[in-house]
């Protein structure tokens, strides 16, 4: 029996096998328990050196984003593009219209000129707008809601459902996405904007799946889905009321991000001559002044606005993204404004104070930090 | 009879290494009865297979052998026999931290089981029923505390909503995992002499699982002792601390810190390293030294 | 509450001829945050050769944070404001460690002053092995050694502190978490520092493995004769093997006394407070370690 005592101190291996992600969305620690005692104080109070951040707001709103310059940004850029794409097709001409003379460079009565077969630039680009980016929100919605099915359900479910539907998802990882969409698009006859946006949608989600399960695995593994169990909840309203919640920023990232793919999957298909037929898209705009040698020609004013929409749309997006992503990793908004915050207050101290021991603390700032990565390790 | 017998329960977990499968065996052939107005702790080190014991009897988990009887009849896994077991026995968790999902509000936590075991019915009753409960955890104005959000409260405090949670069915039998390891020193005893003051006013039946055994003592009417899965000693608190029989429960007894011993360590070993004529590098003086059993 | 005026620098229940190793003087440390938080208020005190100085109080009391203040490991947004600290060297001359950057901090760190973290055990980088870790603390401080130098010294190091020196070609996750820590400790005495300062050494490990661990510490400082400043919220831990507590509440120390005295006569409202937390193991079923009074009230929290 000694013997057994002294090797008490050997490790109990982990059961639960679940993939550790390096942040989880509902804000707790990755493995199951936080570590060590729990501060006695509410969350806002920062405890120890990693700073806690401005107080956590309450409910809905402490999911919205923080308020910054690419938060700005990307606002002003999707939400001017969509009014635009709303909006400017009820001022500009018919962009079937073709007769006009043709090839004519910008002048008032055509603010982008005209193409080679006398349509209004302009109001293509108008018109173009909304189909590009129906397509885009079409695409967007089938992908999330196929990456929340297989994602979310077979992370929280576990067993065969789990490996049916994760097999489901590789298979779809595997496949390389654009040749996919080449090929489908090819085989099919006619293509209106919805076939387009399914195809895109059907070949977006897997990457998306994969991220939700497992953090549906994470979140299926935590005390308080836990405690839904032990108090009678059953799976269904624990997946949709505990755990859909916490992941609605990552969802809204996917979203975004499987919008921005869809538009600039539709570009490219347009582009190569397999986009929607009949409809106009910044795409078909693209492959049309291709098409009539307008890059040749120089007659910039065909295919850089829809370039540069596409462009542009896709940047906010992107910047609308990155601010989702600090509600997920909330470190990335406090570290610079922590590093920002200590300096204001050394310079505030030094002005107020005579120069004495601190005025030399100044540079050893930048030196411990270093330090600190290396002793720490 | 009212009573929450545990009959031989095991519990085996396949550990995966590489392309090896061993069988963990994680709790063995454990058998205790649960009545109502008395409390059992099961103490032991990380490992113990306590908490896996504890999982099993909220049916978190499924036994690979033995049974879960709840008042003489075994308790199923699903249908109408669970929703009854549910509504019968509830469990507090030790991470006041984790065990709120950080999204709700204090009052989607304490509604939700109101709900499913129909307790309360209208809303009226349903708010009614809420602020009751906050009531009795002394988390007052009970109205304010309805609508916080996890991380607006304290650690304390979330326990306490855990604790109104796991009651608000009607529980008959409590199990608290650990319920105070995470929390502050000066707030342990008051959520303990909280679930204490529970327990008299519910005639509840409690299994309190900590690695604590001076509190243990201090809460508990039997203390079970496990290791390495295995339960090896029970017996009433004041036996099992201060007439220990076992090894491992002398160990553990020795090992917690204990003022009393001041500056008596600080004794040892200096007298050690006085007799010891091992300079370091000598591997016998090596081996010897841990493996010397550390009292 | 009770005003109990602070102790000169820590001067009460100090045995006789004890030499000060470390002084720190009036530090205030503060958390540049909406609204900025004072972490630890004017705290002073002096910890002695060869002395175990614990450093008692709950989470948030700023007990981590005064460890780091007094190592010059903060980090932004936290920020010395004022106060002074120096290591009194046992050649004899002081370093103003509040002063030191660059180069001699570097040099200072580790070598005069090391530190074991909170959850250290599980800060060990897990793709290489304990070997290389130790040798890495050697690259950094000491950039001479030989590699025969260095393996010789780690395989010391090792048995010092109680692991098998053949565990060097381990990787952590070989290691139980009480090896683990083991290791940690190891590489903090790396260089012979004079003062340690271990911040929760013992939290994460079972009681028995904990004991072990403790009594290595004491060991090692009979042999080396380093101070130690214990930081954790196990007041009986710190009354059975300190040589002097200070009680820290909401970034000020409360009390500072020996063991002795703070078991036997707690000044501070706090400090008894704390106390009054444990119950006693062996002693009246129903009384707590020291107050002996029977069970505290169930005290419910305001909003």
């Amino acid at each position: 029996m000694p013997d057994d005592i002294r090797d008490a101190e050997t490790v109990t291996p982990a059961v639960d096998a679940a993939p550790s992600a390096s942040v989880v969305v509902d804000g707790l620690p990755p493995q199951n328990h936080t570590q060590g005692i729990v501060p006695d104080v509410p969350i806002t109070t920062p405890d120890h050196v990693v700073a806690a951040g401005p107080a956590p707001k309450r409910g809905l709103r402490a999911m919205l984003p923080p308020f910054s310059g690419k938060l700005l940004i990307g606002l002003i850029l999707t939400l001017g593009i969509l009014l635009f794409a709303v909006l400017a097709p009820l001022l500009s001409q018919d962009p079937r219209y073709l007769k006009n003379a043709s090839r004519l460079p910008p002048s008032s009565e055509h603010l982008l000129g005209t193409t080679a077969s006398g349509a209004d630039i302009f109001a293509q680009l108008a018109h173009g707008g909304l189909g590009s980016l129906m397509v885009g929100l079409l695409a967007g919605i089938i992908a999330v809601v196929l990456s929340l099915f297989f994602g979310v359900v077979s992370g929280y479910t576990g067993g065969w459902t789990n490996d049916l539907l994760s097999f489901v998802t590789n298979v779809m990882l595997v496949i390389p996405g654009l040749p996919l969409i080449i090929v489908i698009s090819a085989y099919l006859e006619s293509r209106s904007l919805v076939v387009i946006a399914l195809v895109l949608g059907l070949t977006g989600w897997a990457g998306g799946a994969v991220v939700l399960r497992s953090q549906a695995k994470s979140l299926r593994s935590r005390d308080y889905v836990s405690a839904a169990r032990v108090a009678g909840e059953k799976s269904g309203r624990i997946i949709l009321v505990e755990i859909l919640p916490n992941l609605l920023p990552l969802l809204t990232a996917q979203f975004l991000g499987a919008v921005l793919l869809a538009i600039l999957g539709e570009a490219g298909l347009s582009y190569l001559g397999l986009g929607p037929s009949g409809s106009i898209t910044w795409g078909t705009m693209l492959s049309e002044a291709r098409a009539q040698n307008a890059f040749l020609d120089g007659s910039w004013w065909w295919y850089v606005p829809p370039g540069l929409l596409i462009a542009l749309f896709g940047c906010g997006l992107a910047l609308l993204n990155f601010s989702i992503d600090e509600i997920i990793n909330p470190r990335l908004r406090t570290a610079p404004a922590a590093v920002k915050s200590v300096r204001v207050a050394r310079k505030n101290r030094r002005a107020g104070k005579p120069a004495g021991p601190t005025a030399s603390t100044r540079p050893s700032l930048d030196a411990s930090t270093r330090d600190d990565e290396k002793v720490n390790a | 009879m009212s009573t929450l017998e545990v009959r031989n329960l095991t519990k085996d977990f396949t550990v995966r290494s590489g392309l090896k499968k061993t069988r963990l065996r994680a709790a063995n052939d454990i058998s205790f009865t649960l009545e109502p107005g008395r409390t059992i702790a099961i103490v032991g080190e990380s490992g113990s297979g306590k908490s896996t014991v504890a999982r099993m009897i909220a049916k978190l988990e499924t036994p690979s052998s033995g049974e879960i009887l709840l008042d003489g009849a075994p308790s199923a896994h699903r249908g109408a026999s669970l929703a009854k077991y549910r509504h019968d026995v509830q469990m507090v968790f030790q991470d006041p931290f984790a065990s709120l999902n950080p999204f709700h509000s204090v009052r989607h936590h304490l509604e939700r089981p109101l709900r499913i075991h129909q307790v309360a019915r209208s809303q009226a009753d349903m708010d009614a029923a809420v602020e009751a409960l906050l009531t009795r955890v002394n988390l007052t104005p009970a109205a304010a505390f309805a609508e916080k959000r996890p991380h607006e409260m304290s650690g304390g405090q979330r326990q306490r909503v855990a604790i109104a949670r796991a009651l608000a069915p009607g529980a008959r039998f409590l199990i608290a995992d650990e319920p105070v390891s995470m929390l502050d020193v000066s707030i342990r005893l008051g959520v303990l002499n909280l679930l204490a003051r529970l327990q008299r006013e519910e005639n509840l039946g409690v299994l309190y699982i900590t690695h604590d055994l001076a509190t243990a003592r201090h809460f508990s009417d039997e203390i079970i002792v496990m290791f390495r899965g295995n339960i090896v000693e029970r017996g009433p608190s004041d036996d099992v601390i201060l007439n220990p029989q076992h090894d491992y429960t002398k160990l553990l007894l020795a090992a917690a810190p204990n003022p009393k011993n001041q500056g008596r360590l600080r004794e040892e070993v200096r007298q050690e390293l006085a007799s010891s004529a091992a300079a370091p590098g000598d591997a016998a003086a090596v081996r010897d030294r841990f493996g010397t059993a550390d009292l | 509450m009770s005003a109990v005026p602070t102790k000169p620098a820590g001067d009460a229940g100090v045995a006789p001829g004890a030499v000060p190793v470390l002084t720190a003087r009036n530090v205030s440390i503060e958390y540049q945050v909406d609204p900025v938080v004072k972490a630890v208020k004017d705290v002073s005190l002096t910890l002695h050769r060869g002395e175990i100085l614990g450093l008692a109080g709950e989470s948030g009391c700023g007990k981590t944070t005064l460890a780091y203040g007094l190592n010059q490991l903060l980090k932004p947004p936290a920020l010395r404001t004022s106060g002074e600290i120096v290591l009194h060297d046992k050649d004899g001359h002081d370093i103003d460690v509040a002063a030191l950057s660059g180069e001699r901090l570097r040099a200072f760190r580790w070598d005069k002053i090391s530190m074991v973290f909170q959850g250290a055990m599980n800060s060990l980088n897990p793709v290489i092995t304990v070997k290389a870790q130790l040798f890495d603390v050697f690259d950094t401080h000491r950039p001479g050694m030989s590699k025969k130098e260095k393996l010789a010294r780690s395989r010391e190091l090792l048995e010092l502190v109680g692991v098998d020196p053949n565990r060097l070609n381990s990787f952590a996750h070989e290691l139980s978490g009480g090896m683990r820590q083991r290791v940690m400790i190891a590489m903090a005495l790396a260089l012979n520092p004079q003062v340690m300062i271990m911040d929760e050494p013992t939290t994460a490990l079972d009681v028995v493995v904990q004991r072990g661990i403790i009594r290595e510490i004491m060991r090692l400082r009979e042999q080396l004769d380093f101070a130690v400043v214990f930081i954790t919220h196990d007041l009986p831990m710190l009354l059975e093997i300190s040589d002097r507590i200070a009680v820290m509440l909401r970034g000020e120390i409360v009390e500072l006394n020996s063991s002795e005295n703070i078991y036997e006569a707690p000044q501070h409202e706090y400090t008894r407070k704390l106390l009054a937390s444990f119950p006693s193991l062996t002693g009246e079923r129903g009384s707590f370690v020291r107050t002996g009074s029977g069970t505290g009230d169930d005290t419910g929290e305001v909003a």
